[in-house]
């Protein structure tokens, strides 16, 4: 039932921030407060509660110029610091002549073209991030730039119950190809959310990848949404490795606009204690001739619960298109649970669609073989996992980012591949 | 064949009436339209129902009262108005004996393929025939008795054999259930009765054919099929239907309990009308079906869809019991305007349980079909087993084929497997079959013949056959 009264949850939710004065924000805010939280009820927030988050009372962030030991996660000398959403120019440092940065408020951004067109204004945690952002960053890439460089942005979550909305707007120019590496890590502090919205407009042959490395604090939520439109003839690819947070969620959404694109997804997630990772993704072939493909991985211990949504939709007349999707899992622990959801919705003929979706446990032969080599249990088992989330890695395609993936994975999980 | 086109053949296909599609004149008992606690004890009165059935009634009703039509299924129509729809229908007389039905009925019958001498004497089908609601000729019926194998109508089950309809009645579906499982709880009209006794291997198919007969009456059909320790049986279940303009509503209530070491086969052939090629008229197939499984017991779901214009059907496995299996084995077909969303739930809760699910669906013309299932393994299922497999065939650029898989799995032993792929048929298929003299049409016929094979499989063989003819009749036509 649609009510019009305000729901308490949210009102009490957004009591202590200030009402926002630029029109776009507060057209997200005026909107936000039409919203309520969503529930298990919902469809795409059927195996995610997120009463964590709509419970909890943040105050928004202050800037600061604490010090941030950074150091261990730098993978590029191309790097943008972002401390609770706002950006510490005082710890990064990169060249602006590759990657064209700007620094813009919600006034700024606003003025962009295609700024904020692509966002689904029904959720409620876009809207939040449209109506809260302090400080969104613009990143263009010249056409025909190649730029070997990645660029690093180190999102680092500080003190506590602070809610961070940082807005990324990515526009990769005609025929460029470049990269760029987003970590998500925590200093100190606790029930942090971050609330991340990156919008990317991938131009005709242009290629762009994300790399994403999430190794939150343990008691820190994340929504994370990635709003991509792609062009003719382009590329896009984004890996996504969960290490660390309590409640991580990944909003990919895919808009394939261009023809004989070609769009990859891959995601390993390493779960453990009570920790809880929801990945949705949602790729919209609306032209013909296109490829798509996913693969994600869930290695799940303790108490974790993982949740995999993935949906392909193939619209009326985007004929030739070849999409798939493939997610496997594995519970290493009596507590550990796992939804899946691989879905396709397909309205035109000339397709190959597939999806397949496993969920099982370490091969018991695999690992008697290992033991009989005088292998323990223990390395057995991360000998077998290693594999299995292995390919996802390898998407990486670049050793120093693997290397802090192994840091990180030692770090939190107290071994490495 | 000098002058017949393709084109002609086309055109003729195109204006080809449904097959099934007639409606025979027999006097009905109708109550006015509408629903309405009234409503409710006029039709418990009417079938003289003992006092804890009307409350079971009323009790549902109440609950429907507070419910909303579910919108989550992947179809689109106009919902059916329920205060327009006369929930009670049944032929006038009662019979005493075969001979005093009505002509007008028997030859409805014929028409039907199911002539009861002739079944009687070649098939060993024994046939419960559901005349609109009330089920009016029962055969084979002593022959069933001998083996202390009950197989009658609802209605006959509540004055006979009150203590098992009391006690197993709303124990797999609950009247909570859902909107329509509710509805039906309130308001079902007939049904089968089936009880298979301790140790007993019930010899013959039992086959039930339901008909929706009168214009303007929804079916409100319950079939309550108990197989206690140790049994077995295949029921078959099979539907056409008279040609209507008027959206027609079936909300049915299938519970199927398989005690220990018991093994249930429910086939089912579903052929009513889809509506013609504009998407007018065609019924609203709503069905809840559900089956629970005791240690080491067995149901197996076996089905062909090819008629409803909107189906909404999840034939669905509680297995409880250890080291019970659910297995569920679906062909849908859609056409013209029609909508399906149907596929399966297996619930393992028990230890060693074990579900197999395969789905063929085939999209022809500019239909939306869709495969929704759930797989949930519970947290004590342990060495839970499940394989899925579901495809779907694309006959043209206008249909849609969607899958919407949910696989729960909350036990680390258990092992999953989930896969689908959806494509059309290769031209380089056609083209082979064309060059070894094969029409499109029949080069089509074939190939969808060879893709849903692993499933007509399932069906007991005189099924099969029917389910044949009907897949060609369903695709008349639709050749993209």
């Amino acid at each position: 039932m649609m009510t019009t009264v305000l729901s308490e949850k949210m009102q009490s939710f957004l009591d202590g921030f200030p009402t926002p004065e630029n029109s776009l924000q507060l057209a997200a805010y005026n909107r936000l407060i039409e919203l309520d939280f969503p529930t298990t009820r919902d469809e795409y927030w059927k195996y995610t509660r997120v009463g964590k988050i709509s419970n909890s009372k943040y105050t928004l962030p202050e800037k600061s110029i604490r010090d941030l030991s950074i150091e261990q996660y730098i993978v590029s000398d191309q790097f943008i610091v972002i401390e609770n959403g706002l950006v510490r120019l005082d710890l990064s440092q990169f060249n602006s002549s590759e990657f064209n940065i700007d620094f813009k408020d919600a006034e700024g951004l606003s003025e962009l073209a295609d700024f904020n067109a692509n966002l689904n204004n029904e959720d409620v945690f876009t809207q939040l991030n449209t109506a809260f952002f302090d400080e969104g960053i613009e990143i263009t890439i010249d056409n025909k730039a190649v730029i070997e460089k990645k660029l690093q942005l180190i999102y680092v979550s500080n003190g506590d119950a602070v809610l961070a909305n940082n807005r990324l707007f990515i526009h990769a120019g005609k025929s460029s190809k470049s990269s760029i590496v987003i970590t998500q890590i925590g200093e100190s502090g606790e029930n942090c959310f971050n609330n991340l919205v990156t919008e990317v407009i991938v131009e005709d042959n242009a290629h762009f990848t994300i790399h994403k490395i999430q190794s939150d604090n343990d008691s820190n939520t994340q929504v994370a949404t990635e709003q991509i439109a792609q062009g003719d003839n382009s590329t896009f690819k984004i890996n996504t490795v969960t290490l660390n947070g309590l409640l991580v969620r990944n909003n990919i959404n895919i808009a394939v606009n261009g023809q004989n694109c070609s769009t990859y997804m891959n995601g390993a997630v390493i779960g453990k204690n009570n920790q809880h990772v929801d990945n949705h993704t949602f790729v919209d072939h609306r032209v013909p001739n296109c490829y798509s493909n996913e693969n994600y991985k869930y290695v799940l211990d303790g108490k974790s619960t993982g949740v995999f949504n993935g949906r392909v939709v193939v619209q009326k007349d985007a004929q030739v298109i070849n999409a798939y999707q493939n997610n496997g899992n594995i519970l290493l622990s009596d507590h550990a649970s796992i939804n899946s959801k691989p879905e396709l919705e397909i309205y035109a003929d000339d397709v190959k669609c597939s999806h397949g979706s496993t969920t099982g446990q370490l091969d018991e032969d695999a690992l008697f073989y290992l033991q009989a080599r005088g292998i323990s249990k223990k390395n057995a088992k991360r000998i077998l996992v290693s594999a299995f989330i292995g390919e996802v890695i390898e998407s990486y395609e670049d050793e120093t980012i693997t290397e802090l993936i192994q840091q990180l994975l030692e770090k939190e999980h107290g071994w490495t591949f | 064949m000098a002058g017949y086109t393709e084109e002609e053949l086309a055109e003729e296909l195109k204006n080809q009436e449904y097959k099934f599609g007639f409606v025979s004149e027999i006097e009905s008992d109708k109550i006015p339209v509408g629903l309405s606690e009234e409503v409710v004890r006029i039709i418990s009165a009417k079938k003289n129902e003992p006092e804890w059935l009307l409350d079971y009634r009323l009790k549902a009703f109440k609950i429907w009262e507070e419910m909303t039509e579910p919108e989550w299924a992947h179809v689109h129509y106009e919902k059916p108005k329920f205060q327009d729809i006369s929930y009670f229908s049944a032929p006038k007389k009662q019979y005493e004996s075969w001979d005093d039905v009505d002509p007008e009925m028997k030859a409805t019958m014929d028409k039907l393929g199911i002539s009861m001498d002739e079944q009687k004497k070649l098939t060993g089908v024994a046939v419960d025939f559901v005349m609109d609601s009330v089920s009016v000729a029962t055969s084979f019926k002593e022959k069933l008795g001998e083996l202390g194998i009950i197989f009658c109508s609802f209605s006959e089950a509540v004055h006979d054999h009150p203590e098992l309809v009391q006690k197993y009645l709303g124990t797999v579906v609950p009247s909570s259930d859902n909107f329509y499982a509710a509805l039906n709880s309130a308001v079902f009209s007939d049904g089968s009765f089936c009880y298979i006794p301790k140790g007993v291997r019930c010899p013959m198919e039992l086959s039930t054919y339901f008909r929706i007969n009168e214009a303007g009456t929804g079916q409100f059909e319950r079939t309550l099929l108990v197989a206690d320790k140790g049994s077995y049986v295949s029921y078959l279940e099979g539907c056409t239907a008279p040609q209507r303009d008027e959206n027609q509503l079936h909300a049915a209530v299938v519970e199927l309990i398989a005690l220990d070491d018991a093994e249930i086969k429910y086939s089912t052939v579903q052929n009513w009308f889809p509506g013609d090629k504009d998407g007018k008229g065609g019924i609203y197939n709503f069905v809840t079906k559900r089956g629970i499984c005791q240690t080491n017991s067995k149901i197996s779901w076996t089905q062909v869809e090819t008629g409803s214009a909107v189906t909404w059907k999840y034939p669905s496995c509680i297995l409880k019991g250890d080291n019970s299996i659910g297995e569920f084995y679906s062909v849908a077909v859609t056409n013209n305007h029609q909508q399906a969303d149907t596929g399966t739930k297996m619930i393992h809760l028990g230890k060693n349980t074990k579900s197999t699910v395969i789905s063929k669906g085939i999209s022809a013309g500019v239909s939306q079909n869709s495969y929704r299932g759930l797989i949930h393994i519970g947290k004590n299922a342990t060495n839970a087993r499940n394989f899925t497999q579901c495809d779907s065939l694309l006959m043209s650029d206008r249909c849609g084929a969607h899958t919407f898989p949910y696989i729960e799995c909350n036990n680390n032993s258990a092992k999953l497997e989930h896969e689908a792929t959806t494509s059309k048929i290769g031209e380089d298929q056609i083209f082979y079959c064309q060059q070894r003299g094969l029409t499109e049409e029949k080069a089509i016929g074939l190939i969808v013949n060879g893709y849903v094979k692993e499933v007509l499989n399932k069906l007991p063989m005189e099924f099969a056959v029917e389910a044949q003819k009907l897949l060609a009749i369903s695709l008349e036509n639709s050749v993209g």
